[in-house]
This record gives structure tokens, C-alpha cells and sequence, in this order.
């Protein structure tokens, strides 16, 4: 057809068509770049950077100190010399104390340069200290390079030239510091210490385990309860649409609340769960569900469980409400009974949605943070890789072990997805 | 007795005999119940007591299976409707045992007189050899029915009781509380408004009127924030032809596959050092960054079920494509913009872990940091709830009021985990 049309056509109309064909495409194109720059822009900086950044501390040797990187401290104290009863005429009227130090422990600072301008009448003694000089009223100390650690103290003497001695404005100026200093985010030094910390741990495997466990129960018990919720959902009932509504609310109730609230039901002394079991006799005394080791894993489980099950429950039922109904009609009509319809025509069914809601579920509780740290802080059994990386950050201060963590999660996430994958191969995510 | 599965009339001498044999069956269950409890020692029972409660279940029982049967006049068979009152009239007493009302007795009875009332069905129908009671199926029905109606009240419960402990546990001062950790009643007598003590004391010395405003502007400018490059980019991905677009409509979701913990460690350090972390504007980096992914991914579903040649009719006139976004296309998409602004003012509104590590200085933390500084030593508990309450009374509301939006929105693209 292209042929004819250029013999049909005169040669330079075609051109022209071609060629305006393929700037709309470029058009959209440009646009099209232009429209996603936001989105793309906002979620690049903010997601794939710092996930980057963290595989990038994971390996460097870093702890949170060294984050800010090093800067010189200097400090002023001023002495009356006058006085002082054993003062000669070399000390002058004033000793002025510069306390200086490096303020990082591990670091060297380089070209350190400290000024202080003198208030007007005050004179320091020649011959300055080294490393001091004054040019006008500006004194500046340099140094080439200070140590980790460095610290130095400098007397200089000084005369004051106006009769008042007043140095309280002097003593609030602050000192003009700067120093050039190695960044250790920046440098090219690698390590794998971090990993090799972490791994080599005591509580290592059964930080995993314990993962695994929390994460497994988890995405079954929520897929069980959404069932259950689903099939009951799924037949009308007198109070129906006042059911539908209430059984999302743990899932869109804020974390905070229901974590909290779960604390005080299942609170030992005044929590409704242990009264009701001390009421029905099936326990002597109160369970400290929450701190004591298998009690505390099953009751996150079970929260876990009961907050997540809205989710699989609203998939679910979308799907049963598509099964059709004369299926059902024939099974009765061939007298199956309630299993046999059940497993044989309703399961089959769900079995592609439920795959793909334990997919999801797996990937969101294995990556759970919230949840746990509130209900129990990570204690009893409880810790899982999560809260590994937030213990190691801010509770030892250690971000090279957290960003170590932090990129094994995301290893082992993987290697379960693909097991996942490749075990079940399903369709892509109908979601 | 044969003749009861097929009745169609309820004429009085039949609700007679269904009223008789209901309250028969399940005074029969009571006692053997009652038998069984004292046996196993479940409780030193007073058997006068126990029999009262399970005599009242069992009156209770018999009148709504007669009412029931009387009003459906159905086909099924007789005894299911007395078996459906057992079951609520055990729960009833269940919870009457909760309020105090009947002593715990009635606990055991509320589980025994169910099971016990199944159980004597099945072994009739299997032991009346020739003379069916029921058949097979219609045991299996009234298994169903049971079933279905102990899962309506118990999923009810299970979803509702923690929410209405909540506002319990926030209007029940402490004392009364240990005193009686099961009674779930409104103290009333002390004074209707001293039920609001907790609410006071909460928003005027712990400053939660700044913090629920501070929530409500995050939340609100999260929604802005996200809506602008989520309805530019889903325009983009279903309207405009580029390569690579396959791939972006289907990975934009894998997003969610880093745990926000991998991203907070960084992200804090960098903002600390950039000087946003403890601010307000920190959060407004960080949320949308969390929410546009799933907006957009709601977004682009729904404008894949726009028609085209609405848009292609205003292009062809002279529109710009931005004219022909603010004209033809989302006035044609409210629903899904509503449905995906109420999902990330949700997920602003509720979220924990930037807000508790971002935040320092009180004047500007949003309330899930606001309820956090509540749980301390010092703070009652009852204060905690309340707060607690505060926190999440705004989100059921907009909930019930949308919630054909929501469950649209949760449903269609309700990933965020």
C-alpha cells in the first residue's frame, strides 16, 4: 500500500506525511517524559536513592556518629590577670584560653582555621604562640592537620589598652571555625565487616526463623479468616450491609489505635481477654500474652492475622460473587453435601486469587515494621529482621549492621519470591 | 412426626407442637449439658442455678423457634428454627454473663447448649432407622444455617468488640476497670459528663487540638501532592504511546516490595543532615513518595475504562492535552478521584513509622506520633484510648459515609499492604 501511495502521490507530500508521523510520535514522546518526570522524579528520589544508599552504607565501615562528618571545636576562657597575686608583667592584664579539639574520635581533620575577632583595646602579647597570627583585630590559628581525638589547649596573654574591662560581649561571639575533613560516606573505602557482623551473630538464624514463622502464619491466618469472612459475607443475611462495612474497620483503623488497644485487651492484670479465661475457668491466673515466648509470637501472629484479613476477605469475595450459580444448583441436584461442593467447585476457583493474596501478604509482612514494634517492642521471641534493622540503627548506634540487615531482608525476600514463583506458576497478579 | 418437613400453613395446632417439641429438645440438651459440667468438675456447680440459667435458655430457645417458624412458614425442617434459637439464646446469655448480668455459669452454658442440641439431632436422624427424621441433606443444611449464623455473630464480634473497647476503655476510669475487666458498660452514673473527662484532659493538657490539625494538613496536602503527578502519570502510561510504557504500568506496584524500615535509615540521615527532618515539610517528601505509586496505578485502571473519543473529539477541536485532562477527562473520573483521595488521606492519616521517627518537637507532631506520647508510665491508660479514640473516629467516619468509594478503591487497587 506504501508503495502505491508513493506512486500515486507526488514524492514530497509522502516526505512530508512521514516525516510529520514521526514527530506526533516524538511529540508523545517528549510529553509523555514530561507527564512522568514528577512522578518518576518524586519516587526515584525518595524510594530507589535511599534503597541504593543503603546497600551502599551496608558496605562501608560507618557508625552514626560519623554521619555528620568531623568539624573543629574551639572554646574561649577568659582570665582576669590583674588579680591574681603572683601575676608579673609577662602575663598581662588578661590570659585568654583557646580549649581546641576534633570532634570526631576517629577522624583527622585537615587546613583547620579558627579566627576570633578581638574586641577594640585588646592586644594579644608578642611573640604569639605558633601556628597563631593577628592581622588587625582578627586573631587566626592554622593548623595543618589535627589527629583523631586532638585536642590542645593555648594560653596567649593579653593587655587591654581601654579602661573598661568588660568582657561579656566578647565571650558570646562565637568562633569562625572551618577545616577540610574525609567524608566517610564519600570515600572509596569497602568493607564487608558489616555483613560478616550480622551474619555471624548468635541470634542470626532465629532472627530468620522467627521471620519466616511470623510471616508464614500471618499470610495463612488472614487468608483463612478472609475466607471464612468471605463465605459468610457471601449469603444474604438480615444485617448484611452493615456486616460488609464493619468487618473492613481493622483494616483501615489507624495502627496506632488497634496496636494499643490490643495491648490493654490483652493486658495480664486489666485486659478483658485474661478475665474472660480466668471467668470461663479455663486458666488459673492471668497470661502476660505479650512478654512471655510462645504466647507473644501467637498473639502477633493472630493480630497480624485478624488487622490483614479485610484484604484477602475483599478479593475473595469479589471472586466468589463470580462463580456462577448454577454450578451450586447442579451439585445439590447430584446430592453433594456442603464439603464436597465446597472442595470441589468453590476451591478451585479461589485457588488463583488466593495465591495471589499469599504472594502479597508474604512480601508485606515479611517487610512488617509497625505492627510488632508496637505491640511488643520485638521482645519474647518476637524479633524479626524488620525490627533487627531498627534496634541495630537506633539502639546501638550501629547503621553499618542496620544497612547490612536491611540488604539481607531484601536477599532473602527474594530468593523466597522466586522459590514462590517458580513453585507456583501462576499468571501474572490479577489484582 | 414425619409429616413436619413438608407443612406449608401454620395452623395453630402445628405452632403448638413445634412451640412443645422445641422446648422439649432443648431442655433435653440443657440438662445433659448441665450433667456433663458438673461431671467434669467445670464448675462446683449449684445445680439449682445451673438449671435456672439453662431452663431460661431453653424457654428462650423455644420461643423464637416458634415465632420463626411460625413467620416463615418454610419448608425446613422442624427442630432447625429451635436449634437456630439455642444458638441465640446462648449467645445472649453469653454476653449477659459479661455484663454481669448472669453469673458465669452462663459462660459454659452459652458454649454447651449448641453443641449438645447438634449433636442429639444428628445421632436422632441416624438412630430412627426407616423413619427419617431428617435426611441427609437437611442434617447438612442445618449444620449450614448454624454455621453460617455463629460466623455472622462471631466475625461481627471479632471485627467490632477491640473498637468498642476502645471507646469503652476510654470513658471507664481505671479503678472500675480492675475492678471488673469484663463489664463493658458505660458508667452512666457517675455523671454523663464526666464521660468526656479523658477526651478534655487529652485534647487541652496533651495538646491534641494542635496535633489534629497538624494531621489534617499533612494529610490533605498528601492527597495534593499526590493527586497532580498520579493523574499526569496515569494519563501518560494509558494515553500517550512511548516505549517502555508496558513496563512501567507494570512495575510501578514493585514499589512495594522494599520495606519502608530500608528506607527510613537513609532518609533520616540525609534529611538530618539537610536540615528537613524534623519538620512537617520532611513528611510531605516522604509520604506522597509512598503514595503515588498506588494512586497511579488506581488511576491508570480506571482511565483504561475512559473511551478515547471523548478525548480524541477535544484534541481535534484545538485542545491542548492539559486542557483536555482538565475538561473531558477528569470531570469523567470523579469517582476513581475520590475513591483515590480518600485511599491516601487514609494512608497519610495512618501512618506511624516517618511520623514517629521524623518527628521531635511536639508543636508539630501529627496525632499517630500524638498517641505515641501518650503511652508512657506516667499517662493513665484511659487517656491513651482516648486519644486512641480521636485518632480514629475521623477515618471510620469518612469510611462510612464513602464507603461505596472505598471498598471500590481498596478493591481495584487496595495495595498497600
Amino acid at each position: 500500500m506504501c508503495a502505491r501511495a508513493s506512486r500515486a502521490l507526488p514524492s514530497s507530500s509522502v516526505k512530508v506525511s512521514v516525516k510529520r508521523a514521526r514527530t506526533i510520535r516524538q511529540q508523545e514522546k517528549r510529553l509523555a517524559i514530561a507527564m512522568l518526570t514528577p512522578a518518576i522524579g518524586i519516587v526515584m528520589a525518595i524510594v530507589i536513592l535511599p534503597v541504593l544508599t543503603n546497600f551502599w552504607i551496608s558496605v562501608k565501615p560507618i557508625a552514626l556518629g560519623d554521619l555528620r562528618p568531623p568539624a573543629p571545636l574551639a572554646r574561649r576562657h577568659i582570665r582576669d590577670a590583674t588579680a591574681d597575686a603572683t601575676a608579673d608583667a609577662t602575663q598581662g592584664d588578661a590570659i585568654v584560653r583557646y580549649i581546641l579539639r576534633n570532634s570526631s574520635a576517629t577522624k583527622e581533620l585537615r587546613d583547620i582555621l579558627i579566627e576570633d575577632t578581638l574586641p577594640p583595646g585588646y592586644r594579644p602579647l608578642i611573640p604569639l604562640p605558633d601556628n597563631f597570627t593577628l592581622d588587625g583585630t582578627v586573631l587566626t590559628a592554622r593548623y595543618d592537620r589535627w589527629a583523631p581525638g586532638h585536642t590542645n589547649t593555648v594560653e596567649i596573654p593579653f593587655t587591654i589598652a581601654t579602661a573598661a574591662r568588660d568582657t561579656t560581649q566578647w565571650e558570646e561571639q562565637p568562633l569562625r571555625v572551618s577545616a577540610d575533613a574525609d567524608n566517610i560516606l564519600s570515600n572509596f573505602q569497602f568493607t564487608l565487616n558489616n555483613f560478616r557482623t550480622v551474619i555471624q551473630s548468635a541470634d542470626f538464624i532465629s532472627l530468620l526463623l522467627t521471620t519466616i514463622v511470623y510471616t508464614c502464619g500471618g499470610a495463612s491466618g488472614a487468608i483463612l479468616l478472609g475466607l471464612c469472612a468471605a463465605l459468610i459475607v457471601n449469603k444474604d443475611f438480615f444485617a448484611r450491609g452493615m456486616l460488609r462495612a464493619l468487618l473492613l474497620f481493622p483494616y483501615v483503623a489507624p495502627i496506632i489505635a488497634v496496636a494499643f488497644t490490643w495491648q490493654f485487651l490483652l493486658d495480664p492484670l486489666s485486659g478483658l481477654i485474661n478475665s474472660l479465661l480466668l471467668a470461663f475457668n479455663i486458666t488459673d491466673g492471668p497470661i502476660p500474652f505479650l512478654s512471655q515466648r510462645p504466647t507473644a509470637m501467637m498473639s502477633v501472629i493472630l493480630f497480624d492475622a485478624w488487622r490483614y484479613s479485610p484484604f484477602a476477605y475483599l478479593f475473595i469475595l469479589a471472586r466468589l460473587q463470580a462463580i456462577p450459580k448454577e454450578l451450586y444448583e447442579s451439585a445439590m441436584m447430584d446430592g453433594a453435601g456442603i464439603m464436597r461442593t465446597f472442595r470441589s467447585i468453590t476451591l478451585p476457583h479461589l485457588s488463583g486469587i488466593i495465591g495471589t493474596i499469599f504472594l502479597l501478604r508474604f512480601i508485606w509482612t515479611f517487610n512488617r515494621f509497625d505492627d510488632i514494634f508496637l505491640l511488643t517492642g520485638g521482645a519474647a521471641g518476637t524479633k524479626t529482621l524488620p525490627i533487627a534493622v531498627y534496634d541495630s540503627a537506633f539502639g546501638r548506634n550501629d547503621i553499618g549492621g542496620a544497612a547490612a540487615t536491611a540488604v539481607l531482608l531484601f536477599v532473602f525476600l527474594s530468593i523466597f519470591l522466586i522459590i514462590y514463583l517458580k513453585v507456583y506458576k501462576r499468571e501474572k497478579i490479577e489484582v | 412426626m414425619n409429616d413436619k418437613t413438608h407443612q406449608h400453613t401454620a395452623a395453630p395446632a402445628v405452632i403448638l407442637t413445634v412451640a412443645v417439641a422445641s422446648f422439649v429438645l432443648a431442655a433435653l440438651c440443657a440438662t445433659l449439658w448441665a450433667v456433663a459440667a458438673v461431671i467434669f468438675g467445670i464448675r462446683e456447680a449449684a445445680p439449682p442455678m445451673l438449671l435456672l440459667v439453662f431452663a431460661m435458655s431453653a424457654t428462650v430457645a423455644a420461643a423464637i423457634g416458634v415465632v420463626t417458624k411460625a413467620r416463615h412458614e418454610s419448608t425446613a425442617p422442624f427442630g432447625m428454627h429451635a436449634i437456630l434459637a439455642a444458638g441465640v439464646a446462648a449467645i445472649t446469655i453469653a454476653y449477659g454473663a459479661l455484663l454481669g448480668v448472669v453469673g458465669a455459669y452462663g459462660l459454659w452454658a452459652a458454649a454447651g447448649i449448641p453443641v449438645t442440641a447438634l449433636l442429639a439431632m444428628y445421632l436422632i436422624s441416624r438412630l430412627s432407622k426407616g423413619v427419617y427424621l431428617y435426611s441427609g441433606q437437611q442434617v447438612s443444611s442445618i449444620i449450614l444455617c448454624f454455621a453460617h449464623m455463629m460466623g455472622v455473630f462471631l466475625f461481627a464480634i471479632a471485627a467490632s468488640l477491640p473498637f468498642y473497647f476502645m471507646i469503652v476503655a476510654s470513658v471507664r476510669p481505671r479503678a472500675l476497670l480492675l475492678q471488673n475487666p469484663t463489664n463493658l458498660t458505660i458508667p452512666v452514673k457517675e455523671g454523663f459528663a464526666n464521660l468526656f473527662n479523658g477526651y478534655v484532659e487529652v485534647i487541652t493538657r496533651f495538646k491534641f487540638a494542635r496535633y489534629i490539625l497538624n494531621s489534617t494538613v499533612v494529610s490533605l496536602l498528601t492527597v495534593v501532592i499526590t493527586l497532580i503527578p498520579a493523574i499526569l502519570g496515569a494519563y501518560a502510561v494509558t494515553r500517550l504511546r512511548f516505549r517502555g510504557r508496558k513496563f512501567l504500568s507494570n512495575a510501578i506496584l514493585l514499589i512495594y516490595m522494599f520495606p519502608a524500615i530500608v528506607l527510613a535509615i537513609p532518609l533520616y540521615s540525609i534529611f538530618t543532615q539537610i536540615g528537613v527532618r524534623n519538620s512537617l515539610f520532611g513528611l510531605l517528601i516522604v509520604y506522597p513518595a509512598m503514595t503515588i505509586p498506588v494512586a497511579l496505578y488506581m488511576l491508570r485502571s480506571y482511565f483504561q475504562t475512559l473511551p478515547r473519543d471523548i478525548e480524541e473529539a477535544g484534541l481535534i477541536d484545538g485542545c491542548t492535552r492539559g486542557g483536555v485532562i482538565l475538561r473531558i477527562t477528569l470531570p469523567l473520573s470523579m469517582p476513581a478521584l475520590a475513591s483515590v483521595a480518600l485511599y491516601v488521606f487514609m494512608i497519610a492519616w495512618n501512618e506511624f513509622l516517618f511520623a514517629f521517627m521524623f518527628l521531635d518537637n511536639p508543636e508539630i507532631f501529627t496525632l499517630s506520633r500524638g498517641v505515641v506520647s501518650l503511652n508512657t508510665q506516667e499517662v493513665p491508660r484511659q487517656f491513651l484510648m482516648a486519644g486512641s479514640v480521636i485518632i480514629t473516629v475521623p477515618i471510620i467516619v469518612l469510611f462510612f459515609y464513602f464507603e461505596k468509594f472505598l471498598v471500590g478503591g481498596l478493591a481495584s487497587g487496595g495495595v498497600k499492604g
